[in-house]
């Protein structure tokens, strides 16, 4: 097919690159430099889409992110698929492939059309809730099909092979958007000696620029803009960001730009010098100030059936023609309340196309555009509009007459103009999005009929969005917005002269939104508001009558201005007719606020880098690398990777886990302990401290001692436990768990920082310093003997003692202390050496079959010996008196220690509350679920009484039985007791309730 | 996202640097087996939830781990001030109606 | 009764040390030679690290510090005091907390060396086990950084011979400007793969050699 709407000459598209494009599977032709859009209306494409809701179909209607209709579903691969691309916003490269979003089976014959066109007028706002309602078992069902019918484009089936990132960034000044006064600011603020950042969302900065009939210091106004461009990028503090979209603006000027690098080049992002380059990147800026402009939105008049396809707002028109050397029709009809829009028809006009008529709602127009197009003769038809479009597929016809705003109606009879395109302006909005992103309201001015920001403080609005239209005023503005935001964040201003602009009068537009019908509206045809929710004036009318008359309720009853619209085109019309409606003024509807983001932004570029591999921290310790290489089952435990469990061979892990629990009862066994949270503590006052921090006494213990501790806060609640050492007087070395360490450190540095800054102790984390390998077992001893230089023997080396040694000739800090009930040792090294003296414990503990375990088998081993697990055991409303640790709490110690006094209310000494017990499965085979319930009656009935819940559960080889550790009400009394446990399949487990110590009650095992 | 200006550190830093503590000057009783249920029980559990200032704790965990203070601005998210622990606030609720209402008096004696 | 229990962590006999990346696979395209590199990465493993605790508004304190590390002691966030000659480093880390990084093998003796010119209420404490610093250098480092980390790393503020504390990825870092397009990150040791790998990934784009 040929370009037949492409002019000869003309546009900034270079004729001399064609590119090869398909849509909806044919191929056609277009130019470097070309959007989707304009590409596909040279090629006379009309329809690109069907609608939401009706599927009426669709054309192209503007030129930029405010399009509500050209919205493909982009991708020539499966796994290169983006959803809801703007037709209007993505630039044409060769090989792009392009599907209409909506319309199924396709946009031509769509047989939701059917569906549509007949349903037409039942399917009022609210529909879908109405109707779908229930039974709402059903709703997947419906949305299902809904979802299909109305296709709201799709993501791929495929992992995206392309690569994200992110970037921070911090300047003085933060421009948004690169037309004239966006333009003058970054180069007023840089000339200041700013750090600026220029961000656009266009393939090309300059904006309206690009497309203005004026002059500026006697050259285009586009030749400025690369003059300033050129400028800009030369200076080494400047940043610009072409094809970057503001899409979020956040508090204290943190604004997020989505910059979209290669989705101009390629369906997938090519390599770069033979390197893979992000596809799209997300910028973070913290900007001193941020100057928007961000320009305005042309607002279209609300008439009839303004859906079909050849209905543009007028600017769009001047863009295509001026900018792409396109024509978007034959025949206008240009239908107006403002001057501005007359640009349209004289770039028509001057394009050698027919003009059929100016139709300007005004009585009197008379500004300097006006008498351009009267200098061409073209027709002006006044105290007109366009009411209603003719046509289905493209319009054949506008139906043209005389209006009486003020009373809401058609005066007189009507006329039809043959014609292709129907062009209209209703005025213009401020693109506000940005000022009202932090809550801000906008405000609405009556001399602009339209909202500006509400005022956000550190945010600069220039040119068209704060009213300042005219090229020459939006220059001027942009240029003293730039100055000040210079002088704001403490620049001086470089001087100046603003380039000269020939004055353009304009006349008064007259406040024009929807446009009367001959037929009342909710008996004519649709008028639509919002063309991609396909919203109408009825619908909003509808909702009005129905009580949703705050235009939020409207909004959401309606639909007006949801999703990736965020009421760009929409929004103002929507509130005059609900205005016109309840007999308000606009600003009394209100305004509905408008959320980040701005446009679509793909949740690869809201990922970057944290993804995959990345998306969380891994922590490793010293000895990840053996345990890879020994073929570990690894956990993550907080961030950490542990090794779960040692698989030999096909091992399963139950096989796998009896057999290391069995190695470390008979024989020796070894773990990774250096994930355990590591505090050092130094000061003269670390043993008050400690005692304030923990609930038992710290007070006696000597160096060369360790001692188990519980902390609680200050509700009584345990919040963390461990061993700490104490290394000389002042001196302390603290393990925390493995989970709490970085919160235990901060709670320290909270108590000592804030409410004893008095006690002279300092903390630090050594987590990371030290590694940590527990050898635990029978034969710990023996083969410990064989690698340290010191005695071992029980004598000189008891429980809950530490010892400096050498292990394997790296010096050692060791604590004898036992997590398994076994003799244990605890070797701790610096983590540089630990990899040499844990294949030094292996090399010495092949004869001993050292065995290396993982968390697992750690846990069964220390459920066996009734130890509490944080988080496990605890779940923050339990205290230590409910663990049976009441030999863990030191009430003589003078200071009122973090959690004593909850400890001594009622509350917490009541007898009846969850304690921990150990369970025993009547049938030894059963090993309960985590989690389960239990109740004191078999005979169930519903609802029960709950009395506990099962906290730690595993198959203890050793015992030759499944056991479980719970907390239960009373728990302590009910010692003997049989429990029940129903589980969500029906049966009911029975266990017997039994002390929490299973495993060597005396503790004889570790005290040899 | 707020942008913190830490008072140990003398810089204004990325909140992603700091975790919030909760209300600020909430002091532990000086002797809590003493202090009545209501006082410890304010102590404990009671925390304020203004619209408008706030003075809120922060930790700057990811630069140099001490505590300070906030007032802030619960509605516009404003940060009005930061001061060290033992420090009391410049600006207050109070201060600032005071403020408020001298300017409206001005404004009134002007015309 | 001693009241600090000093420890010398290094063994007298030869002992493989390992450094935290000693299993950290590079698993991006890397360049074979600093040639058109955007980016080096090295890391100087095994160095030792210290934490010192104590009042810097006590003179005796202070002048304590200097005498012992012969560099000056940094009162605020700024320029790192630096001896490159002996390899010494002090940077501010806080009101009351210095980093003190010195050659591999000499935490002890400047512990030492510390506690011999201190006394009151301080604290001195080895952490050489427990971080890695790794220099980041090329044309592009700066892009890297801005990828990884909110802080500002504009010369204005960021000179040269400034340290700071900051996020890094999801994890944290001490970073120092040593040069106009050279940096030093000092990571700790669990999160030392996921940040070197992290580094590695947003440096691939820029052409990226790492140094050994
Ligand atoms: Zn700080």
């Amino acid at each position: 097919m040929s370009q037949r709407n492409r002019l000869a000459t003309g546009g900034r598209i270079d004729r001399t690159r064609p590119l090869r494009f398909t849509f909806n599977g044919v191929s056609f032709q277009g130019y470097a430099g070309d959007t989707l859009a304009s590409a596909l209306i040279a090629n006379g494409v009309d329809v690109l889409n069907r609608s939401f809701k009706y599927a009426r179909p669709r054309g192209v209607v503007t030129a930029g992110a405010d399009e509500p209709n050209a919205i493909v579903q982009l991708g020539a691969t499966e796994a290169g698929q983006v959803p809801n691309v703007r037709a209007t916003q993505q630039a044409l490269y060769d090989g792009l492939v392009a599907k209409s979003t909506n319309g199924w089976p396709n946009v031509d014959r769509d047989l939701m059309g059917v569906i549509g066109s007949l349903g037409g007028k039942f399917m009022p706002p609210g529909f879908y809730y109405k109707t779908f309602m229930s039974p709402a078992s059903a709703w997947p069902k419906y949305e299902q099909y809904i979802r299909k019918a109305a296709g709201l484009g799709r993501s791929p089936r495929e992992t995206d092979p392309d690569i994200y990132d992110h970037m921070h960034h911090h300047c003085d000044v933060m421009v948004v958007g690169a037309g004239p006064s966006g333009l003058a600011a970054a180069l007023a603020a840089a000339r200041s000696g700013a750090r600026v950042i220029l961000c656009d969302e266009q393939e090309e900065m300059g904006g309206s620029l690009l497309d203005s009939r004026e002059l500026i210091d006697g050259k285009p106004a586009a030749e400025w803009a690369a003059a300033v461009v050129a400028e800009l990028s030369a200076l080494p503090d400047v940043l610009l960001l072409p094809r970057t979209t503001a899409n979020g603006y956040h508090d204290h000027n943190f604004v997020t730009l989505h910059e979209r690098r290669t989705e101009h080049l390629a369906d997938l992002a090519p390599l770069a010098n033979g390197r893979r380059q992000s596809r799209a990147r997300m910028h973070k800026v913290r900007a001193g100030r941020v100057v928007l402009a961000t320009g305005t939105h042309e607002r279209p008049l609300v008439y009839a059936r303004n859906d079909v396809p050849g209905n543009l707002v007028a600017g769009a028109v001047s863009t295509y023609i001026r900018r792409y050397g396109v024509v978007p029709g034959q025949r206008l009809v240009l239908s107006t309340s403002n001057d501005h829009a007359y640009r349209a028809a004289l770039d028509w006009h001057d394009a050698g196309r027919e003009v059929v008529a100016i139709v300007d709602a005004r009585d009197k127009p008379d500004g300097d555009l006006v008498a351009a197009a009267r200098s061409r003769n073209i027709r002006i038809i006044t105290g007109s509009a366009v009411i209603e479009a003719q046509g289905k597929k493209r319009v054949t016809a506008a139906v043209v007459a005389a209006i009486d705003i003020a009373g809401f109606r058609v005066k007189g009879s009507t006329q039809e103009l043959a014609c292709d395109t129907i062009a209209s302006s209703g005025g213009y909005s401020p693109v506000v999005h940005l000022a009202a992103h932090t809550g801000r309201r906008p405000v609405w001015r009556d001399d602009l009929l339209g909202f500006v920001s509400g005022g956000v403080p550190g945010q600069i609005p220039a040119g068209g969005v704060n009213g300042r239209w005219s090229l020459r005023d939006a220059i001027a503005d942009g240029f003293e917005c730039g100055v000040r935001a210079a002088a704001e964040t403490g620049l001086t201003a470089g001087t100046f002269t603003l380039p000269t602009v020939a004055p353009v009068r304009e006349g008064k537009p007259v406040a024009l939104y929807q446009v009367p019908h001959t037929k009342a509206a909710m008996r004519a045809p649709k008028q639509f508001v919002d063309q991609q929710n396909d919203v109408t004036a009825a619908g909003i009318e509808l909702a009005t009558r129905e009580g949703f008359e705050a235009i939020e309720h409207v909004k959401r009853y309606t639909g007006l201005g949801f999703g990736t619209d965020q009421g760009k085109l929409g929004n103002i019309n929507g509130m005059a007719i609900a205005a016109r409606v309840t007999q308000q003024s606009i600003p009394d509807v209100g305004t509905t606020v408008f959320r980040p983001n701005y446009t679509p932004i793909t949740f690869g570029a809201i990922a970057g880098r944290h993804c995959n591999e990345f998306f969380d921290p891994r922590r490793y310790t010293a000895l990840h690398g053996w345990h890879v290489e020994r073929g570990a089952a690894f956990e993550v435990v907080g961030q950490w990777m542990r090794p779960w469990y040692f698989p030999r061979g096909n091992e399963s892990m139950h096989d796998a886990v009896q057999r290391e629990s069995r190695a470390v009862r008979e024989g020796v066994g070894i773990l990774d302990a250096s994930t355990l949270g590591k505090i050092e503590i130094q000061g003269k006052d670390a043993r008050e401290f400690l005692n304030r921090l923990y609930t038992n006494a710290w007070t006696k213990l000597e160096p060369g001692k360790c001692r188990y501790g519980l902390m609680c806060k200050d509700d009584g609640m345990v919040m963390d436990d461990g061993v700490t050492a104490c290394l000389a007087e002042n001196h302390f070395h603290m393990t925390t768990t493995t989970g709490g360490a970085a919160g235990v450190l901060d709670w320290m540095e909270m108590w000592h920082q804030t409410e004893w800054p008095e006690l002279e102790v300092y903390f630090n984390s050594t987590t990371d310093h030290w590694a940590a390998m527990t050898v635990t077992g029978p034969n710990a001893r023996k083969l410990l003997t064989e690698l340290v230089d010191i005695d071992m023997s029980a004598e000189a080396f008891g429980y809950m003692d530490w010892r400096e040694a050498k292990v394997a000739g790296v010096p050692a800090r060791i604590f004898r202390i036992s997590f398994t009930g076994e003799l244990s040792y605890e070797i701790n090294v610096q983590a540089n050496y630990a990899m040499h003296v844990w294949k030094a414990l292996f090399e010495k503990g092949a004869k001993y079959d050292l065995t290396p375990y993982g968390t697992e088998t750690m846990h069964v081993l220390r459920a066996e010996k009734g130890f509490i697990i944080i988080g496990q055991e605890t779940d923050g409303s339990v205290t230590p008196e409910d663990l049976g640790m009441q030999w863990c709490v030191g009430y003589k110690k003078p200071y009122s220690w973090i959690g004593r006094r909850a400890l001594t209310r009622p509350d917490t000494k009541r007898s009846d509350r969850k304690q921990l017990v150990g369970l025993k499965p009547l049938d030894p085979q059963v090993v309960l679920q985590e989690g389960a319930q239990i109740v004191l009656d078999k005979e169930i009935k519903v609802p029960m009484p709950m009395v506990g819940h099962v906290t730690s559960s595993y198959f203890s080889p050793n015992l030759g039985h499944g056991f479980a550790l719970a907390l239960v009400k009373g728990g302590s009394q009910r010692i003997g007791q049989t429990v029940y446990l129903p589980m969500a399949d029906g049966k009911i487990h029975a266990a017997e309730v039994v002390s929490p110590v299973f495993y060597d009650s005396e503790g004889a095992r570790h005290h040899v | 996202m707020l942008h913190i200006y830490c008072p140990h550190c003398d810089e204004y830093r990325e909140e992603e640097e700091f975790r919030p503590k909760g209300e600020a000057h909430i002091a532990r009783p000086a002797d809590p087996e003493n202090t009545s249920d209501e006082d410890w029980g304010n102590y404990l559990f009671f925390r304020k939830n203004p619209r408008g200032l706030h003075h809120e704790q922060w930790f700057h965990s990811a630069g140099c781990r001490k505590f300070f203070n906030v007032t802030r601005d619960t509605v516009s998210y404003e940060i009005l001030e930061t001061y060290k622990p033992g420090q009391q606030p410049t600006v207050t609720a109070e201060s600032r109606q005071a403020q408020a209402s001298a300017q409206a008096s001005n404004q009134g004696a002007a015309k | 009764m001693s009241e600090i229990a000093t420890f010398n962590a290094h063994p007298t006999v030869a002992v493989r040390a390992e450094s935290p990346l000693a299993f950290s696979r590079v698993t991006v395209a890397t360049l074979a030679s600093a040639q058109g590199a955007g980016v080096c990465i090295r890391e100087r493993a095994l160095l030792g690290h210290l934490i010192l605790r104590g009042k810097a508004d006590d003179a005796g304190f202070r002048a304590g510090v200097e005498s012992a590390l012969g560099v000056s002691l940094p009162l605020k966030m700024g320029p790192v005091s630096r001896d490159d000659g002996r390899g010494v480093s002090v940077q501010w880390m806080s009101p009351d907390e210095w980093l003190i990084v010195v050659p591999a093998g000499e935490d002890l003796a400047t512990e030492q060396r510390l506690r011999a010119a201190l006394s009151g209420h301080y604290a001195v404490m080895q952490v050489s086990g427990a971080q890695t610093l790794l220099e980041l250098s090329g044309p592009n480092a700066l892009e890297v950084l801005k990828k990884s980390a909110g802080y500002d790393f504009h010369p204005r503020n960021f000179p040269v011979g400034k340290g700071i504390s900051t996020t890094l990825a999801k994890s944290t870092a001490v970073i120092r400007r040593t040069g106009d397009t050279q940096w030093e990150l000092i990571i700790r040791r669990s999160f030392a793969d996921y940040l070197f790998r992290w580094l590695l990934d947003a440096s691939e784009e820029y052409g990226v050699f790492v140094a050994r």
